[in-house]
């Protein structure tokens, strides 16, 4: 097993036909099952023609209907991010990964609060990864998003973080040394997303398949302490915790939008301290990552 | 990004926030003419610079006579205002606001902003204005009343009605803060802001309520549907660098250390800072190169470091992905033939092509030194420059 994808899950790609829609699509395409999992694109301009030899549709609704996928990834421009997004809820889909870098947050707070109510009254509950992330991947089934697939090996390490390069140096390290993923997972850097690590230690924690965690924060926001606290409750498998930025001064945004120290609770810091507290092995030498997880399991 | 207080009262206002009567003045003469104009016996001569903190630096004066706004005008234009927020070096003066003078009876808070945990956004206000409100957090938390809003129902009556009564406002003036509230969340959504505050908002005798001063920043991404707000940019008061990095697309803060670093990706460009205080030394900056870097956009990335005089040498730090390792090691090398780097170059990569680029790196003849991790990579910057 794995989280949330598997080598069976059929994708539709938005945006499936802008520069970076198509460089990446080859890619994922070419990585283990992702000939058979990446089975729609959707553009209306260009309904019924194809690309890369995946067809195209005129709307999110109609792909899914027809090739039966339940998940979509998002390469659509900011503009048009938020509505792209608000599409694949409507047409009801499992998951929804959102890569585009650069979406203003209010339209993100748009959807996002669309989103719940739409849940709140019954309708289907869509998740949503991103946006401004690298996309997830259960390796050597398949690959959504930008990540490198070549550093990934099959395995039992779950690996979940705001970053995308950093994702990939926790990898790269547990690669070296022998150690397989379950899943990574980029949740995004962005203030206003879906998926936060809560959710992904929460899957992490009830899959069978995954033995320990990797979880990887950065300053700003109250996402990594609420983790923490969950995870000391009802966490059953050992956990290496890092935060980036404990040198990144208070009030400047640190290249992500959501990356901003706005009070005493967010800093780097205060993070590493709730997670040790919380027990997590957490460490500010973030290339002994993949080092202590081998030590705990 | 952020604009000035002048500014800001403009948008306030547009969205029916009562600000005091004031002009902008980019001189002494133009300060004493508009104070002349605006009338009355009292007015108040603003600094207008972008960071907070201004009065207790001496930016912001109040003058009984044209005499005394000349006075002031000339003291504070051209000062280097020095604050909690500008650094110890200060902030040059520009720029000055001439107001009314306002008839305070009582001081408050308002604020909005976007709430990451509940996905709202919060309006938060406090019967304590005048004063530094994350003190107030600290200290009386239960001064601060917040409301969380339904971006599809905006801020209700009854929200805004419900901030108004517990901050204390007197009955007859309610009605006038709902107003205020209400004009203060249309503006924050319209104009994409992700702070818009007002401390102090004052009752004048007069029951009016009105903003006497207005802090904005507002959200990068959406600046491309802004063009109003991108035309309240203020060049002089943004670091030079980081504009120049912002112009090559690179994303660069300054910092106070000793090693520059060059980094894809925001948090490993942290996470790289981190382990070299952590292995000793401070960071210069932040820098990420972002995904799609070229041979010119490195040597700009290094150009912008190497302007940095305290920087006595550069870590380089790449995880390969989509980018490859050997299109950052071509990259590095002609950066460094370029700048004619004479301080020391610690290079880590990862990922894709990593072979290639080492090669690269090896085969330059240039004394660049290889690391294998980034605790290999900060242990050899550490000691190459101390």
């Amino acid at each position: 097993m794995s989280i949330l994808i598997n080598k069976d899950t059929k994708i539709i790609t938005q945006g499936i036909t802008g520069k970076t829609g198509q460089f990446h699509t080859e890619k994922c395409l070419e990585y283990a099952n992702g000939r058979n999992c990446f089975v729609a694109g959707v553009n209306p301009k260009k309904a019924g023609e194809s690309i890369f030899g995946v067809p195209i549709f005129a709307s999110v609704k109609e792909a899914a209907a027809t090739t039966g996928a339940t998940v979509s990834v998002i390469y659509v421009p900011p503009p048009g991010a938020a509505a792209a997004i608000w599409e694949a809820v409507e047409a009801d889909l499992d998951l929804v990964i959102c890569i585009t870098e650069g979406i203003p947050v209010r339209d993100m707070l748009i959807v996002r609060n669309k989103m719940k109510k739409r849940e709140a009254a019954g309708g289907k509950k869509t998740l949503l990864l991103g946006p401004n992330c690298p996309g997830l991947i259960t390796p050597e089934e398949v690959k959504i998003g930008i990540m490198p697939g070549h550093i990934h090996r099959k395995g039992r390490i779950g690996v979940v973080s705001r970053s995308g390069t950093l994702t990939y140096e926790a990898v790269g390290q547990l690669t070296e040394i022998g150690l397989g993923q379950s899943s990574a997972v980029g949740i995004g850097g962005d203030p206003i997303n879906g998926l936060k690590h809560i959710d992904i230690m929460r899957l992490f924690n009830d899959d069978p398949e995954t033995d320990a965690v990797i979880m990887i924060g950065e300053i700003g926001g109250p996402d990594e302490a609420e983790a923490a606290l969950w995870c000391k409750a009802n966490m059953k498998k050992p956990i290496v915790g890092f935060i980036a930025g404990v040198t990144a001064p208070a009030g400047k945004r640190m290249g992500h939008a959501g990356a901003l120290i706005s009070g005493g609770a967010d800093t780097a810091d205060a993070k590493l301290a709730i997670m040790e507290e919380c027990g997590f092995k957490v460490t500010r030498d973030p290339s002994e990552m993949g080092k202590l997880i081998k030590a705990m399991i | 990004m952020k604009i000035h207080e002048y500014q800001g009262k403009e948008l306030l206002r547009k969205f029916g926030v009562v600000v005091p009567r004031g002009v902008f003045c980019p001189t002494v003469a133009d300060a004493v003419k508009a104070a002349e104009t605006l009338g009355g016996s009292v007015w108040v001569v603003k600094a207008q610079i972008h960071a907070g903190g201004r009065g207790k630096g001496g930016g912001v004066k109040v003058a009984k006579s044209l005499d005394e706004v000349r006075k002031y005008a000339e003291q504070i234009l051209g000062m280097q205002l020095v604050t909690h927020q500008t650094g110890p070096e200060g902030q040059k003066v520009r720029r000055l606001l001439v107001e009314e003078g306002a008839d305070i009876r009582k001081e408050y808070y308002v604020a909005a902003l976007t709430d990451r945990a509940s996905q709202k956004v919060a309006m938060m206000a406090s019967s304590e204005g005048g004063m530094d409100i994350e003190e107030v957090a600290h200290k009386t938390p239960e001064k601060i009343l917040k409301v969380f809003i339904d971006p599809e129902e905006g801020l209700t009556d009854e929200q805004a009605a419900q901030l108004a009564n517990g901050i204390g406002v007197p009955a007859g003036s309610v009605d006038r803060a709902i107003a205020t509230f209400k004009g203060l969340y249309r503006c924050y959504m319209e104009t994409d802001a992700s702070l818009a505050e007002i401390n102090p908002l004052i009752l004048e005798g007069n029951g009016n309520i009105k903003a006497l001063d207005a802090k904005f920043n507002f959200d990068s991404n959406a600046l491309y549907r802004q063009p109003e707000i991108v035309a309240f940019r203020d060049l002089d008061e943004e670091d030079p660098d980081e504009l120049e990095a912002s112009k090559h697309d690179l994303s660069y803060i300054s910092l106070d250390g000793n090693i520059g670093c060059l980094v894809n990706g925001a948090g490993l460009a942290m996470a790289t800072m981190d382990t070299i205080k952590l292995f000793g030394a401070e960071p210069a900056n932040f820098l990420d190169v972002g995904g799609g870097a070229t041979t010119e956009k490195v040597t700009e990335a290094f150009k912008i470091m190497l302007k940095n005089p305290k920087v006595k040498g550069i870590l380089v730090n790449i995880f390969g992905g989509i980018m490859r390792c050997d299109t950052i090691a071509t990259g590095v090398v002609a950066a460094a033939r370029e700048t004619h780097l004479s301080v020391p170059l610690v290079v880590r990569m990862k990922g894709t092509n990593e072979d290639i680029g080492k090669k690269i790196l090896s085969d330059s003849g240039l004394p660049i030194i290889t690391a294998d991790s980034m605790a290999d990579a900060a242990t050899k910057i550490v000691a190459a420059v101390s």
